[in-house]
């Protein structure tokens, strides 16, 4: 007969458990990455590390490469906005025919199998859109149409494209569907019943995640520009290459305040329309 | 029993009666300069961004477009590279696991600070603790990658511990708000009992937040799988490193394989995350 310590955890074995199996999974992805963090504080990798850091004080403050930051921020902006307007065009139309939620055969048993297959299509075509990285559609156009924003523009657009038109169904599909089907029972049109109907009833949640990927999009337009793809990034990677440690914390700090004025200011929309 | 017709409703020329109308929605200004503002704003992203449309929808761009797809069509599958597209495939997979599992451990340590407990007052460190989360996430982790690549090399390591670093500020901030949002009643229960504050959060407070912290943890393992796919670009190891190698030489059969296998490893991943959240959340 043992006595039963009342303090002691009764799940410990599970917990034990689940942590030696996480563990034991983890050991081979540990090697795989070579996870040696000690190799920062080699003496060679600190010194370079440090010397480095040491160029970041005091930042580049010269009113000519200031003037250059917000030149490339704003395009980072603009590449972003142009990019969420051509995913929005392309997006919409593609949820107006995906969605089963205007499907009027479905109104009266199961639905039509040739507007199955078209509506699959497009989910299909819309899963390889955002399954390939912004990064990777920005490789690409680089190489199609040349250095430049119109490279990162595209890349954001097609990724983007996928992104909403799958978020913009499921939105669609999740809301009170009894307006649009009523509509439709009494003959109106597609389009009238998602104008009429569809749309009213989602319109807050759509522009809310509309907002909010203009947010995400702008954080990736700052980084296509590692692949040349024009805007702050591109500008970066330039004084990264150069080892202009006063540049990089100024690019840096431009970096962090687009990204938090982007963060308050869809914010900010979200709470006024939503 | 319909005697005096109902007045008709003027403005709209419609036969219900105005009673059976919902009011009007209050106009405001506002709205319209808003969308008047996005207006302005996409023409001048346009304008700044200046697409050559002509030069991207010509003909010759069209058969560029057509000649580059059709080169990726017909993707490398010797043995021996395909041996190589396996390994840089589960190192990709082993840098988004790793750097989310880091992300979890610290973004956990971080949101205790940052979080704050009912009938508690807030940790002086919450604010800083904050700001350090902030200053984490708002860098990506791209750029994380090329910063870290000055003092750790070119590898995996390098992409590993930026997405660690990216992922511990979004996941640190998402904790925070769980913990916060966690209900306080099995808290409250035995904080009455006399437990001391820490066994009463170990014991209550996280495992009410326990499922949406996993929730969240799986949420960016998705995106990471993303992430990690393309930090090599920068020379942070995995799929991505391969993708810029080949891409760069215009080794185009190799270039379609990494990218097929890119979008196989992004499905997998959403797959087992989906289900992996179905099963936490029935």
């Amino acid at each position: 007969m043992t006595t039963v310590d009342a303090h002691r955890d009764p799940a410990w074995r599970g917990r034990v458990f689940w942590t030696l199996a996480a563990l034991a999974l983890l050991a081979p992805a540990l090697v795989a990455v070579e996870f040696r963090p000690w190799i920062f504080l080699e003496p060679e990798n600190l010194r370079i590390t440090l010397r480095f850091l040491g160029d970041f004080l005091p930042p580049a403050m010269s009113a000519e490469f200031l003037a250059l930051v917000a030149r490339e921020t704003w395009r980072t902006v603009a590449i972003a906005t142009a990019a969420m307007v051509l995913a929005m065009l392309l997006a919409v139309p593609l949820t107006l025919v995906s969605s089963s939620a205007l499907s009027v055969s479905l109104l009266t048993g199961r639905m039509r199998p040739v507007a199955m297959a078209v509506r699959q299509a497009i989910r299909v075509l819309l899963v390889v859109l955002r399954s390939v990285p912004e990064l990777v559609w920005a490789l690409v156009f680089v190489r199609v149409v040349g250095l430049g924003p119109t490279a990162g523009v595209l890349a954001i657009a097609l990724t983007y494209t996928g992104m909403l038109g799958k978020i913009y169904g499921e939105i669609l599909e999740s809301g009170d569907l009894h307006p649009t089907r009523s509509l439709l029972r009494i003959g109106s049109g597609r389009l009238q019943a998602f104008a009429y109907a569809l749309l009213p009833t989602n319109s807050r949640e759509l522009t809310s995640y509309t907002i909010y990927r203009w947010e995400c999009a702008i954080r990736s337009s700052a980084v296509l520009g590692f692949v040349g793809a024009g805007g702050l990034g591109q500008q970066l990677d330039a004084s990264m290459k150069m080892f202009n440690g006063g540049e990089v914390a100024t690019i840096l700090v431009a970096f962090v305040l687009l990204v938090a004025l982007a963060d308050a200011v869809s914010g900010w929309l979200r709470k006024v329309i939503g | 029993m319909n005697t005096s017709p109902p007045p008709q409703d003027a403005r709209s020329g419609s036969s219900l009666p105005p009673a059976a109308l919902p009011p009007r929605p209050p106009r405001s200004i506002g709205l319209p300069l808003l969308l008047l503002a996005m207006l302005v704003l996409s023409i001048a992203s346009f304008i700044e961004v200046g697409v050559d449309w002509q030069r991207l929808l010509s003909l010759d761009a069209l058969a560029r477009i057509g000649r580059f797809l059709g080169e990726l069509a017909n993707p490398a599958r010797d043995a021996a590279f395909l041996g190589r597209l396996g390994v840089a495939t589960l190192e990709t997979l082993a840098m988004s696991a790793v750097g989310t599992l880091l992300a979890a451990v610290f973004g956990l340590l971080l949101a205790l600070p940052a979080s704050q407990l009912p009938e508690q007052p807030a940790s002086r460190w919450r604010t800083p603790t904050r700001w350090l989360l902030n200053g984490l996430r708002s860098i990506p982790e791209l750029v994380w990658a090329a910063l870290l690549l000055i003092s750790a090399g070119l590898g995996p390591l390098a992409g590993t511990l930026a997405l660690a670093l990216h992922t511990t500020g979004v996941l640190g901030r998402l904790f925070a708000e769980a913990i916060e949002n966690a209900p306080d009643g099995p808290a409250f229960a035995l904080r009455v009992q006399g437990v001391p504050r820490g066994r009463s959060f170990l014991y209550a407070t996280f495992p009410q937040a326990l499922p949406q912290l996993v929730s969240y943890t799986l949420y960016r393992w998705e995106n990471n799988i993303r992430a990690a796919a393309v930090l090599g670009v920068v020379g942070g190891g995995g799929l991505g490193q391969m993708l810029s190698f080949h891409m760069g030489l215009f080794h185009m059969p190799e270039t379609g394989s990494i990218l097929i296998a890119t979008i196989l490893l992004v499905a997998l991943v959403d797959f087992l995350s989906l289900q992996a959240r179905r099963l936490l959340n029935p």
